[in-house]
């Protein structure tokens, strides 16, 4: 087995160029595991961790740009986290405190686990996915670059560099559910961001299909419903409604961490508290 | 080579002090020598290729590919075996490998001996099995009219107890069916060892286990060697629970070792620990309960179907548990148990801590408070008014001839403070779900719950349980020898606090536990506190005495009149003070002793007989917060009641009721072993839920009740497992509480409560 250990994203490049289907190292909380466990027997490694531009952040006027090398912990306080609160919400519901020290949102990303906690809000920032290579550098819409469980559009030889999301006004919230307390897989996850300007509300899932999905019918729903000049708050009928579009909206399966049903019925739970707790 | 070295134990403590462990800071710090540390000199790796299929027949295995790569030096199957076949911890009936037929997914078919561990999973990759895969018997239900998967058929045990007038009728009658899930003892140190051959053609093996001669017998007798050839040292252990009480790689290890005449080293994975130990039962449950109009208990009736998966393990001894305990610590002047543990194609299930006592508690508890409420009844007032005292009759026939504080078990933790229920909540760690925010305070309900349980301490049935224990003091200097595993349980400082106490010594070493001294039983049944504790505290009175009587004949008195205090025999009138220094350096003292409980006798044919040696009693109380449209659920508060005979070591027993009590916290809501058609499917600790800190807080201690235990050593009675047994029904008495569900099964899931045909309609 080789490592490599670029330290500029060009040196980067050219070693993925020349090792296309070498492991990708980031904070190895995905990659270690499976080695560990002996399900990848990695022949060339690539450790991504030595460059610093994949640790850059920066936040526009519409867009906030976040490298992939960004860690979890990084992203849950601090400027992103005012800047993207969904994603400090989601980003505080990775793993441990050691895992968020470790993790990437770019390595979430690389492993694309329809469960992965940061992929619902990813999902309703409308994000896109900067692909870069020798070949030059390519930006993909999420729903282009996730195309199946732990499947995604990178292709060999290809770094996932940074993440552009929109940078909104108005509340965002997000709900992970497992059965545990902490350090626990998600079972379903919801996220709900408002945005005033454009008096839009969308909705990202996680764990209720093979991809992240957004909830397009309710969205619709909810941007109507609400009352965008005046008072912002919403009735129950309302969150009884965008609940039952929401839960429309997963495609669960049954499996060992829980039932189809129950994730259906928990996703409608979950948006209806999130969309209350954004206008209350 | 790393091998075990006398453990010092540090400064004197006595017995009521919390002297602290002396692998505390150790392991702490990363420093403590476990089991997978070992590490020798031209030392292989030794790996198990295991059957993917939970049952299937083996029509070939072939070798050549593995035998054939670089750094691989041996590899063995069923062939290979030297002596038995077999080996089982109360029954040799599961093949040391597997060479006809796999009776559950993870079984043992072959081994590889290499250079490296990865070359060694390597060639275990490359070996080629060849199966002919059969449909699993999965169900328990169906396995006594199923073929049977075994040559000694399916049923392991069946047991009746009938007490008293079978056709009394209480006025008031209740009913239920209850289900445990597969639970794992989830211990952090994976199974792991090291075998290295010895000069007179026998084998070192250095072992985390639970019971070095227990395993060094079935070691010795499927290597076909004398006992005296195989010689075991107990390694480091990273938790037990009695997973370690079944052998796992001892005879593997051994046999690699003895092929190649070097040292070999295991470790399993994670994922293969899962493969590698027993389980707990699961279980399916059946119970009416009949009172009288007042609430006395009239009658009990209740049907245990036990899953033992493909194994004997220790299951005839936890079926006899679950029923002699089946009724909870309650008066019950007529009852009929039967109770059944089948052999299916699952995985093996065996000790774990509460052993049959955990799967019934849950069960009679639930049926107390339903009783209750028909009654119209507090259900802490009819828990008092049916509470076992001494001189009761147990549903076996046995007297309680002991202490049974049942009632003060009760009342203390009845009367304990209740946490106050705040006006508002709003750090989500503290609400049900946690760090992810599903639920607000005002979408949660709280519910009490409340649970008694009791279990027997020491083997029963008749088993002649003893142990052994060696002190010699030699310049003032103790040194203990006994062959007790520790395994957390705390004999590191009670052998040293025992000592201290009696002989006054200002130091207390302990030589490692191995088989070069009798056994000392196993490290289960909440058993070595009495039985080791109890060879330790015989020996060192021997060596007392001993010491008594030199120094009577030295200076012409009797021995009446002297007495060893504070580490001086002196005599009562003051005019004679000798240390045990002075005494010691001139002529060293030691003593053995083989200690013995009161014997035991087998249940008849109707389940009576005096089995077992004594008993202890917990409580628990539970506060739950819930979420019910999410059936989402944190436990706010766990306070408990024990009687534990006497305190030795205030922070050891603390210890053990918090450890005890969060297991059981984990079997009443999430951990679960999943078994689908006899596969396992959460092999791992991402998916294998076992509580954070989160899920735990800080356990109340309501009371500990004193009243020394005639027979155990200053009165103390194990503490290990009853904190385990009645801290699940706890937990979910206090769903049911909060949410007015049956909730009939643990673990309870969330989508148990949330989808619940009760809330469907909301």
């Amino acid at each position: 087995m080789t490592v490599l250990s670029p330290r500029t994203l060009a040196e980067a490049c050219s070693a993925a160029a020349s090792n296309p289907n070498a492991d990708l190292l980031a904070g190895g909380t995905d990659l270690m595991v499976e080695v560990n466990s002996g399900h990848r027997r990695p022949t060339d490694v690539i450790s991504l961790g030595a460059i610093a531009e994949l640790r850059e952040w920066s936040i526009g006027e519409d867009r906030i740009t976040i490298g992939a090398g960004v860690t979890f912990a990084k992203i849950a306080s601090g400027e992103l986290a005012t800047a993207a609160p969904a994603l400090a919400m989601a980003a505080r519901t990775v793993g441990s405190p050691q895992i968020r020290n470790a993790a990437t949102l770019g390595g979430n990303l690389g492993t694309g686990s329809p469960a992965g906690d940061s992929l619902p809000v990813l999902a309703a920032l409308n994000a896109s996915v900067v692909l870069t290579s020798v070949h030059g550098q390519r930006e993909i819409p999420l729903s282009e670059f996730c195309v199946g469980p732990k499947r995604t559009d990178r292709q060999p030889g290809e770094l996932i560099t940074a993440v552009r999301i929109d940078r909104l006004n108005g509340p965002q919230e997000f709900c992970k559910l497992g059965t545990r307390q902490a350090m626990v897989i998600s079972v379903v996850s919801v996220a709900v961001v408002a945005d005033t300007s454009s008096t839009s509300v969308r909705v990202g899932l996680g764990a209720v299909g093979p991809v992240p999905l957004r909830a397009p019918e309710a969205e619709a729903f909810a941007a109507e419903a609400i009352n965008w000049s005046g008072q912002t708050s919403v009735d129950t009928e309302t969150c009884r409604r965008f609940a039952e579009l929401v839960r429309d909206a997963a495609r669960p399966i049954d499996d060992h961490r829980s039932t189809a049903e129950y994730r259906r019925h928990a996703t409608g739970v979950l948006a209806a508290r999130a969309l209350r707790r954004i206008f209350p | 080579m790393s091998s075990p070295t006398i453990t010092r134990t540090g400064s004197s403590h006595r017995i009521g002090e919390s002297a602290p462990r002396p692998d505390g800071i150790p392991k702490a710090r990363g420093e403590f020598a476990f089991s997978s540390d070992l590490w020798a000199e031209r030392m292989l790796w030794g790996a198990t290729l295991r059957s993917p299929h939970p049952s299937a027949r083996i029509l070939s295995i072939d070798i050549s590919a593995a035998l054939a790569m670089p750094g691989v030096a041996t590899v063995l199957t069923a062939e290979d075996v030297p002596g038995l076949s077999s080996f089982g911890l109360e029954h040799a009936d599961q093949p040391v490998l597997a060479s006809d037929v796999v009776r559950y997914q993870g079984e043992a078919i072959a081994l590889v001996a290499a250079d490296h561990p990865d070359t060694a999973r390597k060639a275990v990759a490359a070996i080629r099995v060849e199966y002919e895969t059969m449909a699993p018997l999965s169900d328990p239900r169906i396995a006594l009219d199923a073929t049977p998967i075994h040559p000694e058929g399916n049923l392991v045990r069946h047991l009746v107890i009938r007490h008293g007038d079978l056709d009394v009728e209480g006025e008031v009658q209740v009913e239920g069916s209850y289900e445990i899930g597969m639970q794992d003892q989830a211990f952090l140190g994976p199974e792991s060892g090291m075998a290295i051959p010895t000069e007179d053609g026998g084998v070192e093996l250095m072992i985390s286990t639970q019971w070095l001669h227990v395993d060094r017998d079935q070691v010795a007798a499927c290597l076909d060697l004398p006992v005296d050839k195989v010689h075991l040292t107990l390694a480091g252990v990273g938790g037990a629970f009695g997973a370690r009480e079944d052998v796992s790689m001892q005879v593997h290890l051994c046999m690699l070792a003895l092929r190649t005449g070097r040292p070999v080293k295991m470790v399993y994975s994670r994922e293969e620990s899962f493969f590698g130990h027993v389980h707990r039962h699961p279980a399916q449950l059946w119970y009416r309960h009949h009172a009288d109009r007042n609430g006395r208990i009239v009658k009990v009736e209740c049907r245990l179907l036990f899953d033992g998966g493909a194994y004997r393990s220790s299951s005839a001894a936890v079926i006899a548990n679950a029923a002699c305990f089946s009724m909870g610590p309650y008066l019950v002047p007529n009852a009929h148990v039967d109770a059944t543990v089948v052999r299916t194609n699952n995985p093996t299930c065996g000790a774990m801590r509460g052993f049959g006592a955990v799967q019934t508690c849950f069960a009679h508890e639930a049926q107390m408070d339903k009783l209750a409420d028909a009654l119209g009844m507090d259900r802490i007032e009819l828990r008092l008014l049916n509470a076992l005292e001494p001189g009761h009759e147990l549903i076996t026939g046995q007297v309680i001839t002991g202490t049974a504080p049942v009632a003060e078990v009760i009342r203390t933790l009845a009367a304990h403070p209740l946490p106050p229920a705040p006006d508002s909540i709003t750090d989500s760690r503290l609400l049900p779900g946690g760090t992810g925010r599903t639920t607000d305070y005002s979408d949660v309900k709280r519910g009490i719950g409340f649970a008694v349980g009791f279990k027997n301490l020491c083997f029963s049935e008749g088993f002649d349980d003893f142990s052994t224990a060696r002190v010699r003091v030699d310049g003032g200097i103790a040194t203990v020898k006994c062959a007790c595993a520790e395994v957390g349980q705390g004999f590191v400082t009670l052998a040293q606090q025992i000592t201290t106490e009696i002989l006054g010594v200002e130091r207390v070493d302990l030589a490692p536990a191995d088989t070069s001294i009798g056994s000392a039983g196993s490290t289960s049944a909440s058993r070595q506190t009495w039985m080791s504790g109890g060879a330790v505290h015989a020996a060192a009175t021997a060596v007392r005495d001993t010491l008594i009587a030199r120094v009577a004949r030295d200076e012409g008195v009797d021995i009446t009149v002297l007495e060893l205090v504070d580490g001086v025999v002196r005599s009562l009138d003051g005019t004679i003070n000798i240390s045990i220094v002075e005494l010691t350096t001139a002529e060293p003292v030691e003593e053995e002793i083989e200690f013995h409980h009161a014997p035991t006798d087998e249940l008849d044919e109707n389940g009576q007989g005096n089995a077992h040696v004594s008993f202890a009693f917990s409580a628990h109380r539970a506060v739950t917060d819930v979420d019910p449209e999410l059936g989402l659920v944190r436990l706010v508060d766990i306070a408990t009641s024990q009687e534990v005979g006497r305190v030795l070591n205030p922070l050891q027993l603390t210890g053990q009721l918090e450890g005890g009590t969060a297991q059981g916290i984990g079997l009443a809501l999430m951990e679960e072993i999943i078994v689908d058609e006899s596969r396992v499917r959460n092999p791992s600790f991402t998916d294998y839920l076992i509580p954070t800190m989160l899920d735990l807080p800080d356990l109340q201690i309501a009371a500990i009740i004193e009243e020394p235990e005639p027979g155990a050593p200053f009165g103390a009675k194990g503490v290990g497992e009853a904190p385990t047994i009645s801290s699940t029904p706890a937990v979910v008495a206090a769903l049911r509480n909060a949410t007015g569900l049956a909730l009939t099964r643990v673990p309870v899931r969330p989508e148990h409560i949330a989808l619940s045909a009760d809330h469907l309609d909301d």
